[in-house]
């Protein structure tokens, strides 16, 4: 008579368990310092009972079967979580695959007649591969929401407003101008023009590394719609080899005000603002 | 015309999205350094790299480019070759001309590229695609 490998599992839960726990422990990776062994072990548990719960010979067969969808959600659960604690790949792969080993090992003491032990392992391996594939999954997924996360928060911080002086606003732009970004310093520049009430903006194109002529219809765009809400608008940080690049590819930007450096653009806006800058003249002490 | 070159070093990208851009000028970036160009020549390529680039994101969804390292004489240089499978260019002449855009850019993409390389092929058709060959020369 067959062995039913599914309710050999179901008896010898605890000691796969533990073999499970010696398998990883065992890993010279294990990252204590993220994670706790008791947390690690609570977390393997929560795995097994779940899968012991639903696996039965017909299902272990077929890894789609939605008897499986409570230990995919924990896996997947497990998986994203340890892709936001800083867990490599590796040391991710090794939870599950070790889970495996331990299975393995189970069935190889259990089941003495070779050809049904071939089929067990074989099952076994095809039921656990999917599992593996479903926690690669999901910590990809894990890292690139951490990505899409950064991503915002880069364009966030990348497009700073700032008032360097009554009615004069500064904007430093560093990366690559695309269509997008445009957009978001535009809306800022905007809005900050109507907070501050100011009359002067300042872009400062010091940190973009090339200009082109999708960056300079940009630059043109933002420039014009600074315009529009009644503020003048100084293109600073034009190195020496832009300023060649820009007048080959023949771009016209005659009618801005451009300057080499944000010193001189503040300077030509005090100007314009008729705000004096001296150095007080040094008194005499007593 | 291209003049007759040896190839000394040789990349191939394939460019599809738009973040690919920046990737390709900095590999660009590097095999200018490498070949010692100067500053404003290294400026010059890369945004004439960026604006070819862009096009053909823009009218091809993205096509192959191939880096290449040339030597004519002792001077080095950097040859970039733009294939895409994209309409192709009816008129080269017209779509070389300042000004001219069937998008709605500034019109100086081509005409503007041209200027900035020492050297510029553009064959095209309609229908099948577009290939465009640059060269700057470090020293050039």
């Amino acid at each position: 008579m067959a062995i039913e490998i599914t309710k050999l599992f179901k008896k010898k839960q605890a000691v796969i368990l533990e073999r499970w726990m010696t398998n990883q422990l065992a890993d010279e990776r294990l990252r204590e310092d993220l994670m706790s062994n008791e947390d690690l072990r609570a977390e393997s548990e929560e795995l097994i009972t779940a899968l012991v719960a639903s696996l039965n010979e017909s299902n272990i067969e077929n890894p789609e079967s939605g008897d499986f969808d409570h230990v995919i959600e924990i896996l997947a659960g497990i998986s994203i979580s340890r892709a936001r604690q800083g867990y490599s790949p590796r040391e991710t792969g090794v939870f599950i695959l070790s889970l495996k080993e331990a299975l393995i090992e189970i069935a190889q003491e259990e089941v003495k007649d070779p050809k049904e032990l071939n089929i067990a392992n074989r099952k076994l391996n095809r039921l656990l591969d999917s599992f593996s594939i479903i926690t690669f999954e999901t910590f990809i997924k894990g890292r690139e929401e951490v990505i899409l996360r950064q991503t915002d928060e880069i364009a966030e911080i990348s497009t700073p407003v700032i008032r360097v002086w009554d009615g004069i606003l500064a904007l430093p732009i560093i990366g690559t101008l695309d269509s997008a970004r445009t957009q978001v310093v535009m809306e800022s520049l905007l809005t900050e023009i109507v907070e501050s009430g100011s009359s002067v903006a300042i872009l400062d194109i010091s940190g973009v590394p090339t200009v082109d002529s999708l960056v300079a219809q940009h630059l043109l765009k933002t420039v014009s719609a600074t315009r529009l809400m009644g503020a003048e608008c100084i293109i600073s940080g034009i190195r020496p080899e832009i300023a060649q690049t820009i007048v080959h590819l023949g771009i016209d930007l005659s009618d801005i005000v451009t300057k080499a450096s944000l010193a001189s653009a503040l300077q030509y806006a005090f100007r314009t603002l008729k705000i004096e800058v001296r150095k007080s003249a040094v008194k005499s002490a007593v | 015309m291209i003049t007759a070159t040896i190839s000394l070093n040789k990349d191939t990208l394939n460019v599809l999205r738009e973040q690919d851009v920046v990737v390709f000028r900095n590999r660009v970036k590097e095999y200018a350094v490498k070949i010692k160009m100067g500053l404003v020549n290294q400026t010059k390529l890369i945004t004439a790299a960026s604006e070819l680039v862009r096009n053909m994101l823009r009218y091809a969804n993205g096509g192959q480019i191939i880096i290449e390292v040339v030597s004519r004489g002792r001077d080095n240089g950097i040859r970039l070759t733009f294939k895409d499978e994209g309409p192709g260019i009816p008129d080269i002449k017209l779509a070389l001309t300042d000004g001219y855009s069937t998008g709605k850019s500034l019109g100086l993409g081509l005409p503007g590229t041209k200027r900035l390389v020492n050297e510029f092929d553009i064959k095209s058709e309609v229908g099948k695609g577009t290939r465009i060959t640059i060269i700057k020369w470090a020293n050039g």
